[in-house]
This record gives structure tokens, sequence and C-alpha cells, in this order.
């Protein structure tokens, strides 16, 4: 890992970052935002392993298994979620699921 | 003995409390034994604490029952006061209010809200008795204003007629004017002596303060004005008789045996204050002249039986003022007493008349009674001999009384006085005359039950003798008269005024020497006679002084000036809530959008700081 400078490393897991956020912004279907999410998640875990590895500390591969643990959770709250709005709805667009305005 | 005492005003709270809260239905038939059988212990019990009382040394007695309250040094006790003059009032308030009660249960038989009624009545004899018991201003202010209430609810008694429901707004609005300002009164007082009981509030008054001087002026003012508007004096008199719209007993009881000359009680309970107030006292008799002469002059021009006896309430409560005013303190208790007797004794000849007619007031409707009625028509006669003063009837000793006080004070309240005495003697036998004399009316046959004859035979005894009463209340007042120097003439002229408006009365009533209705016939009579009729045009003029312009400043303000600031904030909060609630769109991707928004926003700020 000596030979690639954190630049890269990070700019890497921002321009991953920046296509998970587009990914969530811009598709409707629940599941591809549920999939853009886990690459943004994967991004920001990306950058503690790359910060980890430039101070030759632990603390940022103890931070990547924390975000994977997270990630474990959100998926599965977040498939439940899909499966019961495509009970309901029959349809799994997320703009159709706007009942709840003000 | 005397410990009894707390359990005089306790029976009649206790029956009140049985009668509204049991059902009507299930307390009708038992609704007159509680209701009268309250106040008939109540009267045992006071026969008991009286004879005792008033074998001893007549030593005030103080009881206190219990702490009402307690804030830092203010302390205000559940505690009654015996001396002669709250005896006197004792007496009166249960003795003549059980006589009133027993004649109810005759009287309001046939109306259906007969525990009700008996409710009502145990609820004033209660508050009327802690208001006499009161051993400081805090309770004797809860008895004056439960009284108030008791008024209220028993003028508004037959509250179907819309009229009746006006009648008893009005009394209670009236008398609240006089009210407020009572309780000024007891503030001050509070604020500058630090007590509320009344033998410690005279004792610190005459100490502390000078005579004559801005505080007791004040303070006595104040308490003045309570006075005015309870016992129905100028300028607040216009009250009591639109208050005849209750049942006959109520008005024989409450506006005018016992209630009304709550304030006449009020100003011998605290004469100290007013001895120290001389222009107030001076006030008072001046009030009590001018208003025994104006409802006097009304008296002579009503046609409805019971405002004429409303109208001579308010001028005989004039002379217990007057004789207040002057300083003959005993003199005015013995007038209340003397009245409490015989004009409950006229109000329930009155009810009598009013029950054969079913509920026709107009005198002149009535005539020739004098054979159908044998009964009411004596007790009637006695009560007006008593009433306009003639001689040897109660009515004469104490009246007689306050006119030679009032003479030492100043000939022209005496004069005024014996004026008032004659146009008393004119209509108290007016009334008498066109009733009971004259052509016989249709008369509607009712029988009386004995519960409506005993108590108008007993109440004619106490107004024939009632003057013989002695009632020990030099150990109450300061004597400041002599009676013995008058001049002969004051005297017979004293005596002599009744018996002139008698015989006026009797040539325009009884033998049509003249005719009073040429009388009123003349041009310059009528608008005279139209004065009268209308109480002196008081109801007009604060008509046109306060109803009418408060109605026109109702109505400008019909929108409510101050309510438009409140009206602009709720629009206002409620456009900022419609702002805020667009963004509430129900799309998740727009939520998303919108973190991502201020995120970066946020950001951005941090790095330009």
């Amino acid at each position: 890992m000596n030979g690639i400078p954190m630049e890269f490393g990070l700019l890497l897991s921002a321009v991953l970052f920046a296509l998970g956020l587009i990914g969530v912004l811009v598709r409707r279907n629940l599941i591809m935002i549920l999939m853009s999410l886990e690459v943004m998640l994967n991004a920001t875990g990306l950058a503690f392993i790359v910060a980890g590895s430039r101070w030759g500390e632990a603390d940022g591969q103890i931070m990547f298994l924390l975000i994977l643990t997270l990630a474990a959770a959100e998926v599965g709250v977040g498939l439940g979620l899909a499966l019961q709005i495509f009970h309901r709805f029959h349809t799994l667009d997320a703009d159709s699921v706007n009942e709840m305005q003000g | 003995m005397l410990e009894l005492l707390g359990w005089v005003p306790l029976f009649p709270l206790l029956g009140f409390l049985i009668l509204v809260l049991t059902s009507e239905r299930f307390s009708k038939p038992f609704a007159p034994w509680i209701g009268i059988g309250s106040v008939g212990i109540s009267v045992l019990l006071v026969s008991l604490i009286g004879f005792e009382f008033l074998n001893g040394t007549l030593e005030p007695y103080r009881l206190v029952l219990g702490s009402w309250m307690t804030i830092d040094d203010l302390s205000v006790h559940f505690g009654f006061y015996l001396d002669t003059l709250s005896m006197t009032m004792l007496f009166v308030v249960t003795g003549v209010g059980f006589l009133i009660h027993l004649y109810s249960a005759g009287f309001m038989e046939s109306d259906p809200g007969y525990a009700r009624f008996f409710a009502y009545m145990n609820l004033f004899v209660s508050a009327m008795l802690v208001l006499v018991l009161a051993d400081n201003l805090v309770l004797l202010y809860l008895g004056w204003e439960g009284v108030g209430l008791g008024s209220y609810l028993l003028i508004g008694f037959w509250y179907q007629d819309s009229n009746n429901g006006y009648a008893a707004r009005k009394a209670f609005v009236m008398t609240r004017i006089g009210d407020t300002a009572m309780a000024l009164g007891l503030f001050l007082l509070f604020m500058q002596l630090h007590t509320f009981d009344i033998q410690t509030l005279m004792l610190r008054a005459a100490s502390q303060w000078s005579a004559g001087t801005l505080l007791p002026m004040v303070s006595a003012a104040l308490l003045l004005g309570g006075a005015v508007g309870k016992s129905a004096q100028l300028p607040l008199q216009t009250w009591l008789p639109d208050a005849m719209a209750g049942p006959t007993p109520v008005s024989a009881l409450i506006h005018a045996a016992t209630m009304v000359t709550a304030g006449v009680y009020l100003i011998a309970r605290t004469h100290s204050l007013f001895i120290l107030a001389p222009m107030v006292q001076f006030a008072v008799a001046i009030i009590g002249v001018v208003t025994l002469l104006m409802a006097g002059c009304s008296a002579l021009a009503q046609t409805d039986i019971k405002r004429i006896l409303a109208y001579s309430t308010i001028s005989q409560i004039g002379y217990m003022f007057l004789a207040l005013g002057v300083g003959a303190w005993s003199a005015a208790i013995f007038h209340l007493l003397t009245h409490a007797f015989f004009k409950a004794l006229l109000f329930l000849a009155a009810g009598a008349v009013i029950f054969c007619f079913h509920h026709e007031h107009n005198i002149f409707k009535m005539g020739g009674l004098r054979k159908a009625m044998p009964l009411t028509f004596w007790s009637f006669v006695i009560g007006s001999a008593a009433l306009s003063a003639l001689p040897f009837t109660s009515g004469f000793y104490s009246k007689h009384e306050i006119l030679l006080a009032a003479f030492e004070a100043s000939p022209i309240l005496w004069a005024v006085g014996c004026l008032g005495a004659l146009i008393t003697g004119i209509y108290s036998f007016r009334l008498v005359f066109v009733v009971f004399f004259g052509t016989q009316s249709r008369l509607v046959e009712k029988g009386f039950g004995w519960s409506m004859i005993l108590p108008v035979v007993l109440l004619a005894i106490l107004a024939l003798f009632g003057g013989m009463l002695q009632i020990p209340l030099d150990t109450v007042f300061p004597n400041l008269f002599n009676l013995e120097e008058d001049p002969i003439f004051v005297s017979v002229i004293t005596i002599a005024a009744p018996f002139l408006g008698l015989l006026i009365a009797v040539l325009f009533y009884l033998t049509g020497t003249f005719s009073a209705q040429r009388l009123a016939n003349y041009s310059w009579a009528k608008p005279i006679r139209q004065f009268f009729l209308s109480g002196w045009g008081m109801d007009a003029l604060y008509d046109s002084l306060m109803v009418r312009p408060f109605k026109v400043i109702t109505k400008l303000n019909k929108n409510d000036a101050v309510d438009r600031l409140y009206l602009g904030i709720v629009r206002l909060s409620q456009k900022f809530h419609r702002m805020v609630s667009v963004s509430q769109t129900g799309r998740v991707r727009w939520y998303a959008s919108s973190f991502v928004l201020g995120t970066v926003l946020i950001i951005a700020i941090g790095l330009l700081l």
C-alpha cells in the first residue's frame, strides 16, 4: 500500500461517495436506492481504511468494522421496509409512496 | 350554652345541603320539614343562648371554630362574636326567618320548585347568620356575599319569566357596585391597621387615627358604599322595587326584614370608625333623609301592592340611616328590630291578598276585602299603624326615638323626617283603604292553613307590642343623647305628623272628600305623578347615564380592538405554518436532497468562516 499516495485513495472514495449519492438522489427504485446507499457506506469505509494506513493506526479498520455492521443492519431494516411497501403499494417506486405530506 | 353558637348557622346550611343534594321529586314531601326544621332548631339554640346571655353579665362572648387562612401576618378565623347587637340580629334573623319559613310552607305549596325554594331560603338564613355573627370583616364579607347570592337566587326563583331573571341580575349587579367599594374598604383597613378582627380594628383605629383625618374618612366612606348598596339607599336603591319579582315570603324575609338591613348592621358594627369620620357620618344622615323622602314620594304613586311596600322599606331604612348618621346607634337598631316585625307582617298579609287573587298585584283591582279577609285586614291595619308610627305600636317607639335624636343633631333633619312620617301615614293607609274598603271585588276563594295564619298572628302581636322590648344596647354603643330637654312642640309635631297623613288618606281614599283621580288629572300634577311613579326617574337616569353609553361602546367595539392583536398573531403563525408545511412533500428523494443541500451549505459556511 506504500506505493499509492493517500490523495488517490481519498479521491477514489470521494468519487464513489458522489456516485452513491447521485444514485440515491436520481434512482426511484427502492432497491437501487438501497444499493446506492451501500456504495456510499463503502466509500466512507474506504476513506477510513486509507486514513488508517497512512498513519499506521488500527482505528481506521475498527471504524470500517463498525460501518460494516451498520451497513448490515441498515440493509436488514431497509429490505424489510421495501418488502412492506411492496406489499402495500404493489410498487417499489419511492416517489409514488408520498402520502405523508403536510 | 354559649358554645352552641357555632351550630346556629350550621343547621340551616345543613338543611340547604340536604335539599340541594337530593332530587326534587324525592325531597318534596320532606322539604318543608327540613327547611323549617333546620331554622327551627336554630331558633331553639338562639333562645337558649339568648336566655343565658341576657341573664349574664352581657360581656361579649367570642367563639373561634377554626382557622380559615393564614398567610404571613394575615390570619382569618371562623370566629363568632356575640354581644347585644349580634344577639338582637340573631333574634330577628332566626325568629322572623322561622315565621316566614312556616308561612312559605303554605304559600308555596303548589309550586313545582317547593324543595328548591326551601333550599335557597336555608342558604340565605345561614349566610345571614354568618354575617351577623362574624368577628372579623372577611367572614362578615363571606356572609355578605352569601346573602347576596341567596337574594339573587330567590328574586329569580321563577326563572321561566325572563323579567324575573332580569330583576335578579339587576339586584346582583347593583349591590355588587357597593360590595366592590366595601372590599376596597376592607383592603385599606387591613393595609393600615394589619388586622381584620372587628373589635381590634376599632380599637386600633381609635388609637392610631385622629378624628376627621383622611384615612378614617376614606375607609368609612368605602364601607358606607357597601352599606348603601345592600340597604338600597341612594344612589343604589333602584334594585329593590324590581326585586319584588321574587315570591312574597322572599320579599318579606330578604327584602324587608333581614338582608336589606345588613347595611345598617355594618355601620352600627363599625360605628367607632364612623365616629372618627364625622363628615362621612353626616353623609349617612343626609343619604338617609333624602332616601326616606324620595322613597316615600315614590310609594305614594305606585299601584303595585308589593312595590308600595318595597318603597316603604327603602324609606324606613332611610330612617335607620338617619339615626346612624346622627349617632343614635341603638335607635337605629331598635327601628331595625321593629321594622323587621311590622314589615314582615305587611308583606305576609300582602302575600295572603296576592295568594287569594292569583298573583294579582294591582291594588286598584282589589277592594272591599275587609269582610272577606278579616284576619288579613286587621294584620294590615296593625302593620300600617306600626309603619306610620301611630302611638303605642312598635314603630312609634323606635321612630320617635330616631326623630328626637335627629332634632338634637339638626332641626332640618328632624323636619324632613317628620315630613317623611306624614308621607308614610298617607301611603300606608292609602294601601289599607284601597284594598280593604270600597266595593268588594271578585275574590278567588282560597283557604289558608294554620301554617300561614300562625306567623301572621305572631308577627301582628310583635308589631303591636315589639316596642316594649328592652334591648340593652348601651353596652355596645356610646350614648350621646340626653333626651330630656326637648321642647314639647317637637314631640307633639313628631306624634302628630303620621296622624295628619292618616287624615289625608281618609279624606282621599275613604270618604272620597277629595279625589286622587281628579288631582292626578290636573296638567301640573301629571308629570309629578309620573316622576314619583318612576321612583324619581332614577332608572331612566341610570339607563341614559350608564346603560346606553355602555351599549354604544360595546357596539363600537363589537370587533374587539384588543382581540385584533391576538388574531393577527394567529394569522401570522398560520401563514408561517403553511409556508413550512409546503416543504413536507412526502417524497423520500426530496428529503435526501435537502439533507445533501443542507450539509453542503453547512460545510461551505464552515469553510468560509
